[in-house]
């Protein structure tokens, strides 16, 4: 690695390469303390690296929720007014109109209790303690049935055993193989069967907003 | 002009008055009070040089604004307003009408308080001050940056009327600031790295998961936009540049970028950012913007306001896989093309402005712009991308625009068949 960013490194900025090694010559910065990585390395993956210690119920998590979630996100996470729904939708994903939520959209638990932990509740980011960061995603969990039990302890230790309904509904970008937009000359004259014609106005929704807006 | 005070005088009062002085031209030529009465910016003083140390645009473009489309979010603090596209001119967007995109609001950053951490797989994890980070090598690089959801409110159907809606999710700017890469060398990334997370210091604490490759190949950790310091709802004092891809990834308020040996499917690229096809599965990390572009004027917010003759036709291009190579224009709704006239610097993943002048007989239009670039990708109409995408993408909607103009000049956002 660090050969190949010297290469890089010297043809974008040939004149410094004269003297000793490009890489690590800056001398900037100053090594981050244990402590100050621990304050900001939040993040959560898939394979559960990243979660703190720490255990909840969805039964707890009902509580929690109930005060801090639901005034948004509805007692049964239906989403009041156009605040985000978070239960249901499933088996609608191949629908004409789908509701994408955490059941039937999101393929990794582990998302959940990451977003929770660190966007919510919205205008108090980072507030909830770890336990009921658990207990809320268990909760959530429960409301999208894919926890059963109530009671059912979710931890650090038993969090890779939820399987998620669409873990496996992603595939790659598949652009370029798939859509077939590359490549092809663009058609200049008599490109269509005949004259064309509007076929569906804006101004039948008239959704824009006006000026004064 | 007087509209941008009244809002009652109608576009179609104004397009009357037009034509009508027009009209009364070819007869017998009034004189024009313009050059006949002394206007007071002759007579009288103007303001001095102390009166506006950050200027403002004169107030007669008063219309030149970001704009929101209130009923498309709960809370305009986690929403999205639009560049103004018919109102500007050339390839780069002024700082103050770069549309704005964020999840928890503004953050207000103070500079001397704000650090970038880079930890995970690397020998050494750093803290940089900004003072640090304006002491490495810097580049200064032109690349726009769009939305992914740019044109996503038109899957279904034209839906909103002006370019500003369907397009206006797009910036171009001039970006100074350090190569990534840099400060991961300082750092020391372990071999088995394959990602990196950047992370925002805002309310929504940003991230996305980038290729380690992507990180070391353009990305940029840049402090100014446009000669200024980042504007606040631009990431002040710090985003990352992540040059074609899409915005979403181009974190502001930056503050920690984590490098990984796997990536994150966090939030934003599992819930959001992922492209649904029909059959119910969905494409991740689509991250390079396709090639795209759009006529600005005319445009709905932008009717054609002259009698038939001499007309300009504007418009914009850009591709997140390299330059723009050329954009045919068509008037006849897409049958007949002709090649329109690319004027300006061309850099890759930047907006190209693109012109096409004819003669205007007077008679509806059906205006389209389709844009080709230099690896190749060429933009597809709006069925050709239903047919392999469906309605339900949201994201990466790069399909040719039609705008109809009426003979009045008045211009509606239209879909042709
Ligand atoms: C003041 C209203 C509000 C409250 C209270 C609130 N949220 Fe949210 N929630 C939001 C908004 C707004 C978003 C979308 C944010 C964005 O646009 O990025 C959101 C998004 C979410 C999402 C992601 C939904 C998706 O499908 O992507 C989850 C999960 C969530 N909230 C959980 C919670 C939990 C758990 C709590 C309580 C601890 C909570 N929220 C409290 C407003 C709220």
């Amino acid at each position: 690695m660090s050969k190949w960013v010297d290469t890089a490194l010297c043809t974008a900025a040939f004149v410094m390469c004269a003297g000793p090694s490009f890489a690590d010559a800056f001398g900037l910065g100053r090594p981050a303390t244990p402590a100050e990585i621990a304050a900001w390395d939040i993040d959560i993956r898939p394979d559960g690296a990243g979660l703190p210690i720490g255990q909840g119920t969805a039964a707890e998590g009902e509580e929690v929720y109930s005060e801090q979630c639901a005034v948004c996100h509805g007692d049964f996470g239906e989403g009041i007014d156009r605040w985000p729904i978070l239960v249901g939708g499933g088996d609608t994903l191949e629908n004409d109109r789908p509701v994408k939520t955490i059941g039937s959209y999101w393929p990794y638990a582990s998302t959940i209790w990451d977003y929770v932990h660190r966007a919510m509740p919205f205008g108090e980011a980072q507030s909830l303690e770890d336990d009921e960061v658990y207990a809320i995603t268990a909760y959530l969990l429960y409301m999208n049935d894919i926890l059963e039990d109530d009671e059912a302890v979710l931890s650090n230790e038993t969090f890779s055993d939820i399987v998620m309904p669409n873990v496996d509904g992603f595939i790659e970008d598949g652009r370029v193989e798939i859509d077939g937009m590359k490549g092809v000359e663009p058609c200049m004259n008599d490109c269509t069967d005949g004259p064309v014609s509007v076929t569906m106005r804006a101004r039948v929704l008239d959704v824009t907003p006006d000026a004064e807006n | 002009m007087a509209n941008s005070d009244n809002p009652t005088l109608s576009r179609r009062a104004m397009l009357g008055g037009v034509a009508g002085s027009a009209a009364l031209a070819t007869v017998a030529r009034a004189n024009d009070p313009a050059i006949t009465e002394m206007q007071e910016w002759t007579q009288y003083l103007g303001d001095g040089v102390d009166a506006a140390p950050y200027g403002v645009p004169s107030e007669y473009e008063a219309d030149a604004v970001r704009r929101d489309v209130p009923w498309l979010t709960a809370d305009p603090v986690s929403s999205v307003n639009f560049t103004p596209l018919h109102k500007l001119e050339g390839i780069i967007t002024p700082n103050g009408l770069c549309f704005e995109r964020h999840h928890g609001g503004v953050a207000q950053i103070d500079p001397a308080m704000h650090r970038l951490m880079i930890n995970g797989l690397v020998d050494k994890p750093l803290v940089f001050t900004m003072e640090d980070i304006k002491r490495f090598p810097r580049e200064n690089r032109i690349y726009f940056l769009e939305c992914a959801a740019n044109t996503g409110m038109e899957w279904r159907g034209a839906q909103l009327n002006g370019c500003q809606f369907t397009h206006g999710m797009v910036h171009c700017v001039m970006y100074t600031g350090v190569p990534l890469r840099y400060l991961l060398e300082e750092a020391g990334v372990k071999t088995n790295a394959k990602w990196i997370m950047p992370e925002g210091a805002d309310a929504s604490a940003m991230t996305r998961s980038i290729p380690l490759d992507k990180a070391l190949d353009d990305c940029l950790i840049a402090f100014a936009m446009n000669g200024e310091a980042l504007r606040p709802e631009q990431g002040y004092p710090l985003r990352i540049v992540v040059p074609g891809w899409e915005g979403n990834m181009w974190v502001k308020w930056l503050r920690r970028i984590e490098v990984g040996d796997e990536p994150w499917h966090h939030r934003e690229e599992t819930s959001k950012y992922t492209d649904l096809l029909e059959g119910g599965k969905a494409r991740r990390f689509t991250w390079e913007m396709d090639v795209k572009s759009v006529i600005t004027n005319p445009s709905p917010q932008a009717p054609i306001t002259h009698e038939k003759g001499h007309t300009v036709l504007s418009g914009l291009a850009w591709s997140g896989r390299g330059n723009i190579k050329r954009v045919d224009v068509s008037i006849d709704g897409g049958r007949n093309w002709r090649p329109a006239r690319i004027d300006g610097p061309s850099h890759d993943k930047a907006l190209h402005r693109f012109y096409h002048e004819f003669d205007w007989d007077g008679s509806p239009l059906l205006l389209q712009s389709r844009a080709v670039d230099s690896e190749g990708w060429v933009q597809p109409t709006k069925d050709a991308l239903r047919d392999v995408r469906g309605t339900e993408s949201i994201y990466h909607n790069n399909s040719i625009q039609t705008w109809h103009v009426r003979k009045g000049g008045e211009v509606e956002n239209v879909e042709v068949g």
